[in-house]
C-alpha cells in the first residue's frame, strides 16, 4: 500500500532576550554551571516570577511576521511535572490563551515550488535545566543555567509531507526567526529544537493515522534522517497490518533510529491551571502596531524585491535572501561593484562555495564585503581577468589584504600595454615555425581554432596576466 | 513596657523615656522566661535584635528617626529573613536559612523596627489552631489549655502575651483575624495585592496576603504604612499610592453605614459570642453608624470555594520542596523516585499532605471542570455579592469566629469541623477584600473578636471604625493573667 506520511512539528525556539522571562538572570550560552540562576530561577521560597516584556515583544513580532492573530488577552498556566531541573515543579507555560493564534507562512522546496503551511499557535514559556548524567558516577548534576529562559513553542498544522518539507519549513523558520532578531537559531546550541509528530495514512485518505511523538531533534540532518527512518519503521508496521502505537519516541542519531521513551518520562496529567503569580497579559492595539512598525524586511519580501530590483531568477534570489547577514552582504558588494548580477554570482558561487568548504557562516567570512567588491570592480576595468580574480580572491581569504593590495604585491594587474604584448607576440610567432605555417595553409574556419595556440603560449609566457582581447588583435595582424 | 502599644513605645522612644535597646532587652528577656509556656517563637534573634535597637537609638538620638524606630517586633515564620533559619513551621524547612528578606521583612526593617525573632505557626500556613507546627503546638495565652487560632498563631500569642507589641502574619483564609480574635488582639488582612508577597513563602497565592497583628487599630495603621506600596518584583501588588492610615483615625462615624450580613448571624454562631458582636454594634451605633441588614446569598459557597481553590494553589506551589536544592532530604535515596516520595513523605506534616492530595485531585485532568473551574466561578458570585453589598453600605460587620478559642486537640481529628472555624473569614480572601478582627468581648474569660470588612483599598475606613470603637471601648486593652505582670 502507498502511505501518505502527515507530519506537524513543534519547534522550541529561544528568544534573545538579554535575561531570563521570569528573572533578572542574564541568559547567557556556556558559563559554569548554576552562575546564573537567581533565587528566582532556583525557586526559593517565597520567590516570585516577573514578565520580561522584551520576551513579550518577541513573541508578538513573530505572531505579525507570520500574519497571526495576536492574543490581545494571553495567560500564563502552571504545567505540573516533578523533575530535578524543573525547579518550582512546575514550568510557567501558556495553555488555552497563546499570545500568537493562527498563521501561516511559505516555504520553497528545492524544485522550485512554493508551499504554505499552517501555524497552529505559538505560545510563552521558560525552558528547564538540565541534568548532567555524565561526570557524576551514579549521581545526575543539576545546572539551573537555562532554567527561565524564554521560549516560543511554535506549533505547526500537521501540513507537512515528507523530510524534506519539514526541513524547508525549519529552514524558513530559521530565517523568519533570524531576521526578525528575536532568536539566534543556534541549533547547536539548542536555541531551536523540534518535536515531530507524524504518522501515515493511505495515500488518497483523509482520516488521521495514528501518530507518534519524536521529541527533541536538534539539527536539520537529524530531523530529516528522523523522519525518514519513522516513515520507513510505520509502514512496516501498516505494511503487515500491525498498527503504531501513540507515544513519544526519541531519535537516537549514533544509531539512526528512535525509540520509544521510557514511561517514567512521559507525565500523562500536566495538570494545567491559570499561573496565579503572573496577571494576563493584555495587549493594547496601539502597542501591537508599535511592534510593527518595528519589523525588519522579512525573508520573502527581500527574496521579492531582489528578484525584481536586481533581475535576479527566483532560487538566485531565495538563496541570497536566506538569511539577513548574507543577505545584506550581498547587497554591499552589489552596490560598491555596480554590478548585481556579477556580485550575485560571485557571492553564490565563489563565496558560499568557499565557507561551505570551511564549515563557516558568513558571519566570520575573512573577506569584507569592501574588499569583494573592489575585486569585482577590478575584472570590470579589466584590470584582471575572471580567472586571476580567482586567485585574488584566494590570496583575500588567505588575509592577504584588499584586492588591490593582493594584486599589487603579488603581480598580477593584467598586461594591456601594446609594446609589451607586441614583443611576447613576436617572440611566441618566432618560435612556433611549424604552427605559423599550419595556420596560414588553414581556411578561415580552421585558423579560428588554431589561433587558440597562440594566445594560450602568449598567456603563459605573461603569466596569465596578458589582456586576452589586445593579444587576439595582435596576432590576428601579425599573422596575417 | 510590655503593655505599651507601639504609638505609646514610638513616643516613650522619642521622648526619651527609655531607649531601644532596654525595651528590647525586656522583651527578649519575657521572651526568655515565659515563651516556654506559650511555644510562640520559633527562633529569636537576640544579638541581631540588640545591635538593630543600637542602631535604631543612634537614629533617635540623632533626631532622624520615623514614627516605627526602635519598636520591637516579631516576624511569623512564614517571611524569609536573610541570614535568620525561615522554617514555615515545617521540617522541609528547618534547615533553610534564605539568602534575601521579604519586602515586607525588607520595608519594616527600613522603618526602623527590632526583629526579636520568628513566630510559630501551622505548618505552610494550613490551619485554624496552630497545632499543625513541627514545633509544636502554640498555647492561647488566656488559657493555655485552648488554641491560639491559626496560622497566625505564634504572633497573634506574642503579642497577646506581652511579647511583642506587634507582629506580622499572613491571611489566606483568616489566618490573621481568627488568631487575633481568639488572643484578643487587633488584626488586619489588607486587599489583595497592597502589601508585596516577594519573599512570603507561598500557600495559595491568589488569597495570601501579609498584615499587621498588635494591640490596636491605630499600631495596625502605623504598621500598615510602612509594610504597604508596590512592589515590582511581585505582578500582583498593586501599584496605588500608600495613603496616611493615621490621618483619619479619629474620624466620627457619624453617617457610616455598617452591613450585617444576615448568613453570619444565623445558625453556627455561638449565643454568647453574637451577644458580644450586637454589643460591639451597638456601640458603634451609639458613635452615629446606622446599621443595615444585608444579605451575601452565596455564603453557602465559601467553605467548598475555597477548599478547592486553596488547595489546588497549595499542591503545586509546595512542589519545590522535593529534596533537590535545599530544605530537608530524605536519608540514602534509592532513586529519584524514593527521594521525591520519602522527602515529601518524611518533611511534610498530615495536614499539608490532605491538602496537595485535596488540590492535585481537583486539577486532575477529568476533574478540572467539576472542581477548579465551577469554583472560579463559585469565587465570582461570591465576590460580586459583595460588591453588591457595598453599593449599599461602606462596612460590614459581623462575628470573626463562630465562638472563642477552642481547646486544644478539640477539632485535631476532625479536619471538617476545623475548616467550619474559618466560615466567616474565608469570602474576604475570596473576594480579595480587607478584613479586620477587633477585639470586642469576652466569652468565660476568652477574647471574641469583631470582624470589620471593607471595600477594595478601604483600610482606612475599617482602621477608622476599629479606632473609633476602641476609643469608646477597654476590650483591646485586656490582657490574660498569666503573662500579666511580670
Amino acid at each position: 500500500m502507498q502511505w501518505e506520511p502527515v507530519i506537524g512539528l513543534e519547534v522550541h525556539l529561544q528568544l534573545a532576550t538579554r535575561s531570563k522571562i521570569f528573572s533578572g538572570s542574564p541568559t547567557t550560552f556556556g558559563a559554569e554551571p548554576n552562575t546564573q540562576a537567581s533565587a528566582v530561577d532556583l525557586a526559593m521560597p517565597g520567590m516570585l516570577p516577573v514578565l520580561n516584556e522584551q520576551a513579550v515583544r518577541f513573541a508578538v513580532m513573530f505572531g505579525l511576521g507570520i500574519g497571526a492573530e495576536i492574543g490581545k488577552r494571553s495567560v500564563f498556566d502552571r504545567k505540573n511535572y516533578f523533575y530535578p531541573d524543573l525547579p518550582k515543579g512546575y514550568q510557567i507555560s501558556q495553555f488555552s490563551d497563546p499570545v500568537v493564534g493562527r498563521g501561516h507562512f511559505e516555504i520553497q522546496l528545492e524544485d522550485g515550488s512554493s508551499r504554505e503551511i499552517g501555524i497552529t499557535r505559538a505560545h510563552l514559556e521558560e525552558d528547564a535545566g538540565k541534568s548532567l548524567h555524565e561526570d557524576f558516577h551514579g549521581q545526575t548534576g543539576i545546572d539551573l543555567n537555562r532554567a527561565g529562559t524564554p521560549l516560543l513553542e511554535i506549533v505547526s498544522e500537521p501540513d507537512l509531507r515528507n523530510a524534506a518539507e519539514a526541513v524547508a519549513y525549519l529552514k524558513a523558520l530559521h530565517s523568519l526567526v533570524t531576521y526578525l532578531g528575536i532568536s539566534d537559531g543556534n541549533m547547536a546550541e539548542g536555541s531551536m529544537r523540534c518535536d515531530i509528530n507524524i504518522s501515515l495514512r493511505p495515500a488518497g485518505s483523509d482520516t488521521l493515522g495514528t501518530r507518534a511523538e519524536i521529541k527533541n531533534v536538534n539539527s536539520f540532518r537529524f530531523v530529516e534522517k528522523a523522519i525518514q527512518h519513522e516513515i520507513d519503521r510505520q509502514s512496516d508496521i501498516l505494511d503487515d497490518g500491525g498498527q503504531v502505537v501513540q507515544e513519544t519516541r526519541l531519535y537516537d542519531a549514533d544509531r539512526n533510529e528512535t525509540r520509544p521513551m521510557r514511561s517514567k518520562e512521559v507525565a500523562n496529567d500536566y495538570r494545567y491551571f491559570p499561573e496565579p503569580d503572573l496577571l494576563p497579559v493584555v495587549l493594547e492595539d496601539a502597542w501591537i502596531e508599535a511592534v510593527r512598525e518595528t519589523l525588519p524586511e522579512l525573508p520573502w519580501e527581500k527574496r521579492h524585491r531582489f528578484a525584481n530590483q536586481y533581475q535576479l531568477n527566483d532560487y538566485d534570489a531565495g538563496v541570497l535572501a536566506a538569511s539577513r547577514p548574507l543577505a545584506d552582504y550581498f547587497e554591499a558588494v552589489a552596490r560598491d561593484a555596480g554590478d548585481a548580477k556579477i556580485a550575485a554570482n560571485w557571492v553564490q558561487v565563489e563565496l558560499l562555495g568557499r565557507l561551505n568548504r570551511d564549515e563557516r557562516g558568513i558571519e566570520s567570512c575573512p573577506v569584507p564585503a569592501t574588499h569583494l567588491a573592489q575585486l569585482i570592480q577590478r575584472i570590470l576595468d579589466n584590470s584582471i581577468s575572471g580567472k586571476i580574480a580567482k586567485q585574488v580572491f584566494e590570496a583575500m581569504w588567505a588575509g592577504e589584504g584588499d584586492a588591490d593590495t593582493v594584486i599589487a604585491a603579488r603581480g598580477l594587474k593584467q598586461v594591456s600595454d601594446t609594446g609589451e604584448l607586441e614583443a611576447m607576440v613576436d617572440q611566441v610567432i618566432a618560435g612556433s615555425a611549424a604552427q605559423v605555417e599550419q595556420y596560414l595553409a588553414a581556411d578561415e574556419g580552421k585558423r579560428k581554432k588554431l589561433v587558440g595556440y597562440f594566445v594560450g603560449q602568449v598567456m603563459k609566457l605573461s603569466k596569465g596576466q596578458a589582456n586576452p582581447q589586445v593579444v587576439n588583435e595582435l596576432l590576428a595582424r601579425k599573422l596575417g | 513596657m510590655h503593655n505599651q502599644t507601639v504609638a505609646q513605645l514610638a513616643r516613650g522612644l522619642r521622648e526619651k523615656q527609655f531607649s531601644s535597646v532596654e525595651v528590647t532587652r525586656h522583651l527578649l528577656e519575657r521572651i526568655a522566661g515565659l515563651d516556654a509556656q506559650y511555644n510562640s517563637f520559633i527562633t529569636t534573634c537576640e544579638d541581631a535584635a540588640l545591635a538593630s535597637a543600637r542602631a535604631a537609638d543612634d537614629r533617635l538620638a540623632a533626631g532622624d528617626a520615623g514614627p516605627l524606630t526602635g519598636i520591637p517586633l516579631a516576624h511569623k515564620d512564614i517571611f524569609c529573613t536573610s541570614g535568620v533559619r525561615t522554617s514555615c513551621g515545617s521540617r522541609m524547612l528547618d534547615n533553610f536559612v534564605p539568602p534575601y528578606d521579604a519586602t515586607v521583612v525588607e520595608r519594616l526593617r527600613d522603618a526602623g523596627t527590632v526583629t526579636l525573632g520568628k513566630t510559630n505557626m501551622d505548618e505552610f500556613a494550613m490551619g485554624s489552631s496552630n497545632e499543625n507546627s513541627y514545633y509544636g503546638a502554640v498555647k492561647n495565652p488566656w488559657d493555655t489549655n485552648c488554641v491560639p487560632g491559626g496560622s497566625s498563631g505564634g504572633s497573634a500569642a506574642a503579642v497577646a502575651a506581652g511579647l511583642v507589641p506587634a507582629a506580622s502574619g499572613t491571611d489566606t483564609g483568616g489566618s490573621i483575624r481568627q488568631p487575633a480574635a481568639f488572643c484578643g488582639i487587633t488584626g488586619l488582612k489588607p486587599t489583595y495585592g497592597r502589601i508585596s508577597r516577594l519573599g512570603m513563602v507561598a500557600f495559595a497565592s491568589s488569597l495570601d496576603q501579609a498584615g499587621p497583628m498588635a494591640r490596636t487599630a491605630e499600631d495596625c495603621a502605623l504598621l500598615l504604612e510602612a509594610m504597604a506600596g508596590h512592589d515590582p518584583r511581585d505582578s500582583t501588588s498593586v501599584n496605588r499610592p500608600v495613603p496616611d492610615y493615621c490621618a483619619d483615625l479619629d474620624k466620627p462615624l457619624e453617617g457610616l453605614r455598617i452591613g450585617l450580613p444576615r448568613e453570619y448571624f444565623g445558625e453556627g454562631l455561638q449565643a454568647a459570642t453574637g451577644d458580644c458582636i450586637q454589643a460591639a454594634l451597638k456601640e458603634l451605633e451609639n458613635q452615629g453608624a446606622s446599621l443595615v441588614e444585608v444579605s451575601l446569598p452565596n455564603s453557602h459557597l465559601t467553605i467548598p470555594t475555597y477548599y478547592i481553590i486553596a488547595p489546588a494553589e497549595a499542591s503545586t506551589n509546595l512542589s519545590r520542596y522535593d529534596g533537590v536544592r535545599y530544605g530537608y532530604r530524605c536519608d540514602n535515596p534509592a532513586d529519584l523516585d524514593d527521594l521525591y516520595t520519602r522527602t515529601r513523605e518524611e518533611g511534610f506534616g498530615d495536614e499539608v499532605k490532605r491538602r496537595i492530595l485535596v488540590g492535585t485531585y481537583a486539577l486532575s485532568a477529568g476533574y478540572y471542570d467539576a472542581y477548579y473551574r465551577k469554583a472560579q466561578q463559585a469565587r465570582r458570585l461570591i465576590r460580586d455579592d459583595f460588591l453588591a453589598c457595598f453599593e449599599q453600605v461602606d462596612v460590614i460587620a459581623g462575628p470573626t469566629t463562630p465562638g472563642p478559642a477552642f481547646g486544644l486537640g478539640e477539632k485535631s481529628d476532625d479536619p471538617v469541623a476545623m475548616y467550619l472555624e474559618d466560615v466567616y473569614t474565608l469570602a474576604v480572601n475570596l473576594a480579595g477584600l480587607p478584613g479586620m478582627s477587633v477585639p470586642a468581648g469576652l466569652v468565660e474569660g476568652k477574647p471574641v473578636g469583631l470582624q470589620l470588612i471593607g471595600r477594595h483599598f478601604e483600610e482606612a475606613r475599617l482602621l477608622n471604625t476599629a479606632h473609633r470603637f476602641q476609643q469608646a471601648t477597654d476590650w483591646h486593652t485586656r490582657a490574660p493573667s498569666q503573662g500579666g505582670n511580670a
